[in-house]
């Protein structure tokens, strides 16, 4: 008995237990799914999800990155949809290179996130508001580009749209999908090895903790506002991949999506926490909630909405839960022993 | 023999917007000694300490640190020149490991990514020569604050610290705990390094520093060495006042006579972590102040009388009958007001009228839709405002729009509305002009004589309570330690009592 609760405080207290809770629930939707309709156990199914959601995944860990510094960035779906507009018009009435059109629009992310990284952290201010004028900046631009589609027939694109990668015999993913993993691999690493990574952490933690131990506080939270912009141009990209249009709707929505997916995924809106992997399987499961309405075949789409909503309380409840159960233990913790031995309290 | 000397402060200045804070002072830190720094509320240790800690800028002075001049102008630059701060509020990242905690912003590298096994190893070889053994994979979250503190310190040294500053280190910490953070400072010290602590504790000061510095106003007062500094020389030099002129000074105005009937007692109460043990009577008709330095638990007590908080011993009697008070609105019910010590944020509601400000107390005793007629309203403030001579050029001014004084005023004003049996007043006097202090004192004491009140006044100014109390708890390190009645209420005795009686 004693053990088995104090396996079970030293698994609610790992950080990484959300992210196991995230992972369990992934697994149960797909095994629902594959229990219920044949199709499911195509592996290319499995692929789809990377597919259908790279843009997703890519801005996803974008906003981690604000949400970890108790900041949010409002501006990714609009800075997305403007990135799909520029990239259409660009291809369209121009004769600029897909590669330079595409270095133009990611430029363009980057110059948006660290201006608002900049007003944010320079004079103090609330991210939701600036991100907030950051989004309708950013979608009244789009429109002011151009109020209807703009299709993109530059063939190379289309080529690299189409283009499928194999995997083995399984089936194939697409280009976006893959720069979604690279993102993500790049992000896991970033957060986890380096000083920079760290940092952003720390603030997370403490901002005024983070100063006082000679963090560079400043620099740091500019950074990670331009990743997020840097992440929403990207995303936008990949978006242009599937949809081959530029509009002025696209990523409506979308940062509410993002933020749902990175805190199914163990982020916490209080700062300081998050797992990469984690943010992968918040939009998975997204995914597989669509996947298996399109499967069901009679649902509406919106039903992916209504049970992201109940999830998204059930996972806020139980952090918040989490936390409570920390407090507790942390009181009980003392010096002196290993902490073994140093909880007797909790066993009995 | 004398050690070298670590760092040198001279004439140092320091002048923020209306207050001088630090005016010409000098400090002296040697190596391997342990250096408390003194001084009430506002004497300017916590100044001179941002100052080194580049926290803050000197305005003139200098800084040297062993012979050469430097001038922090970040608490990184400060760290790097090899001055470590562990503050009361632990600044550590709790969502952190403690091993990241210790090693953040300087990690060992491996191929430029962070090497995590060397900081985990690292980290635990630190916490073991600290005496901590703990697994510090976790996050800092899972320890107590006690042990936060020992990471922390264990970071400060670990960034080769010549100088460690220790800033109230032991307020939340119980008595093992402190012992154990003595025996590491002792370590530290025997290792050469220069420490300046922090602390209200007197017992703590004596028990491990070898050197007190004194400030007063934010002036030097002096340097003394701890074996050659009695108690209540120490006492007097905080507080400013020569002893032999201390006994001349208190007599006053006639003060209260307290009635027989006891209004409420309390029989050792006290509360973990915040108070140790009070066993107190308040008389009718007497005016008690509360005395002590700060930290003392002067407002923790009164805070467990206005119900505040609870106490988690001891039992409260209202008139010889055991209460409990649950919230402050219990304590409302028993006819106890308080009028709390920061008026700006726990008093006033600037953007109400005088009158509003008034009876929002009594309002919020008979329940909250309970309507006070408009002219029932008129009619209160206006007594009120003529009764404690409140200077407004109208009932519906606005209240932020008055002076310091005249606001404690409407709020005293506040709480006579509820016509109380006990007014406990939390330095009502801080902060505004010397005219109406007095004011406010003789009223303390008119209120007991005509009224039969019972008044609780706690003041850091010594002068002031000797004056206006007819009858003085002496509170040391959390727990009342003395009580002066009738003509042992003076300056000297109250010393002595928050001395200890270990001195003369």
């Amino acid at each position: 008995m004693r053990g088995v609760k104090k396996l079970a405080n030293d698994m609610i207290a790992s950080p990484y237990f959300s992210f196991g809770v995230t992972v369990l629930l992934f697994a149960v939707l797909y095994g629902t799914g594959v229990a219920m309709y044949k199709g499911f156990l195509r592996p290319q199914v499995f692929f789809n999800l990377f597919i259908d959601n790279a843009a997703l995944i890519i801005v996803t860990v974008g906003i981690t990155f604000t949400l970890i510094i108790v900041g949010i960035d409002l501006s990714v779906g609009a800075v997305l949809a403007l990135s799909c507009m520029v990239l259409a018009w660009l291809l369209a009435n121009t004769a600029v290179p897909v590669w330079a059109a595409v270095a133009v629009v990611l430029l363009m992310g980057i110059v948006i996130g660290a201006a608002q990284g900049y007003i944010i952290t320079k004079f103090d201010l609330q991210p939701f508001i600036i991100t907030l004028a950051g989004m309708f900046f950013c979608r009244g631009m789009t429109a002011v580009i151009s109020r209807d589609t703009i299709q993109i027939t530059n063939e190379t694109f289309t080529a690299i749209a189409s283009y499928r990668i194999p995997i083995g015999d399984l089936g194939f993913v697409s280009v976006g999908a893959v720069l979604a993993l690279i993102v993500l691999a790049i992000a896991a690493v970033v957060l986890g090895f380096t000083k920079f990574g760290r940092a952003v952490f720390a603030i997370g933690g403490s901002e005024s903790s983070a100063a006082l131990m000679g963090l560079p506080v400043f620099r740091t939270k500019v950074i990670v506002y331009t990743i997020s912009g840097f992440c929403s141009a990207l995303g936008g990209v990949a978006y242009a991949l599937i949809m081959l249009t530029g509009y002025n709707l696209h990523g409506l929505g979308m940062e509410m999506d993002a933020i749902a997916s990175s805190v199914i995924g163990g982020t916490l809106l209080t700062g300081g926490v998050a797992f990469i992997p984690g943010a992968l399987f918040g939009v998975l499961i997204q995914g597989v909630i669509l996947t298996f309405i399109s499967f069901q075949g009679t649902l509406s789409a919106w039903w992916t909405k209504i049970v992201v909503g109940a999830l998204l309380c059930v996972f806020i409840v139980m952090q918040a839960l989490i936390t409570e159960q920390k407090a507790r233990l942390s009181k009980k913790s003392s010096m002196g022993e290993p902490p073994e031995k140093a909880k007797p309290g909790l066993a009995g | 023999m004398e050690q070298p000397v670590l760092l040198e402060m001279r004439h140092i200045d320091k002048v923020f917007p209306g207050v001088r804070a630090l005016s010409n002072v000098d400090f002296t830190l040697r190596a391997g000694e342990i250096h408390s720094l003194m001084g009430e509320n506002g004497a300017g240790k916590s100044t001179l300490v941002k100052v080194l800690t580049g926290v803050y800028q000197r305005d003139g002075g200098t800084i040297s640190l062993l012979g050469k001049r430097i001038s922090p102008k970040t608490p990184k630059e400060a760290q790097e020149a090899g001055i470590s701060t562990v503050y009361q509020e632990v600044n550590l990242c709790k969502n952190l490991t403690v091993a990241e905690n210790i090693f953040i912003g300087r990690e060992p590298r491996k191929h430029g990514f962070i090497d995590w096994a060397t900081i985990n190893k690292r980290a635990a070889e630190l916490l073991d020569s600290l005496g901590v053994h703990i697994d510090v994979t976790k996050t800092l979250d899972h320890y107590s604050v006690a042990v936060q503190q020992m990471i922390a310190i264990a970071r400060a040294i670990d960034i080769e610290a010549k100088i460690l500053i220790l800033d109230e280190p032991t307020s939340s910490l119980d008595e093992q705990e402190t012992q154990q953070l003595f025996r590491i400072i002792r370590m530290l010290q025997k290792q050469g390094l220069g420490i300046i602590f922090i602390s209200h504790f007197l017992e703590q000061i004596y028990e491990l520093c070898d050197h007190i510095t004194v400030l007063r106003n934010g002036e030097l007062v002096g340097a003394y060495e701890v074996e050659k500094l009695p108690r209540l020389e120490l006492i007097a030099k905080m507080v400013g006042k020569d002893l032999n002129a201390v006994k001349h000074m208190d007599d006053f105005a006639e003060k209260s006579v307290p009635q027989e009937e006891v209004f409420l007692e309390a029989d050792h109460i006290g509360e973990v972590g915040q108070l140790a043990d009070v066993a107190l009577k308040l008389h009718k008709g007497e005016v008690v102040g509360f005395a002590g330095l700060l930290g003392s638990g002067r407002t923790e007590t009164a805070e467990i009388l206005f119900g505040a908080h609870q106490p988690t011993k001891g039992q409260l009697k209202v008139k010889g009958k055991p209460v409990q008070f649950g919230s402050p609105m219990g304590a409302m019910r028993e006819r106890i007001a308080f009028c709390p010590e920061d008026r700006k944020t726990a008093g006033i509601i600037g953007d109400l009228s005088v009158r509003e400000n008034i009876i929002l107390a009594m309002q919020a005793k008979d329940g909250m839709f309970h309507h006070i007629p408009y002219s029932k309203q008129v009619e209160i403030a206006d007594k009120y405002i003529d009764l404690l001579k409140i200077k407004v050029s109208d009932r519906d001014q606005l209240i932020k729009n008055l002076s310091g004084g005249n606001q404690q005023k409407a709020i005293i004003a506040r709480w006579l509305a509820t016509k109380p049996e006990l007014l406990i007043l939390d330095e009502p006097t801080r902060g505004i002009d010397v005219g109406t202090k007095t004011e406010i004192q003789k009223m303390a004491i008119e209120l007991a004589k005509k009224q039969g009140m019972a008044v609780v006044f706690i003041s850091s100014e010594m002068d002031e309570m000797t004056r206006t109390c007819s009858k003085l708890m002496v509170m040391r390190d959390r727990r009342k330690v003395a009580e002066l009645t009738g003509d042992e209420v003076n300056s000297e005795n109250v010393m002595r009592a928050i001395a200890g009686g270990a001195s003369s």
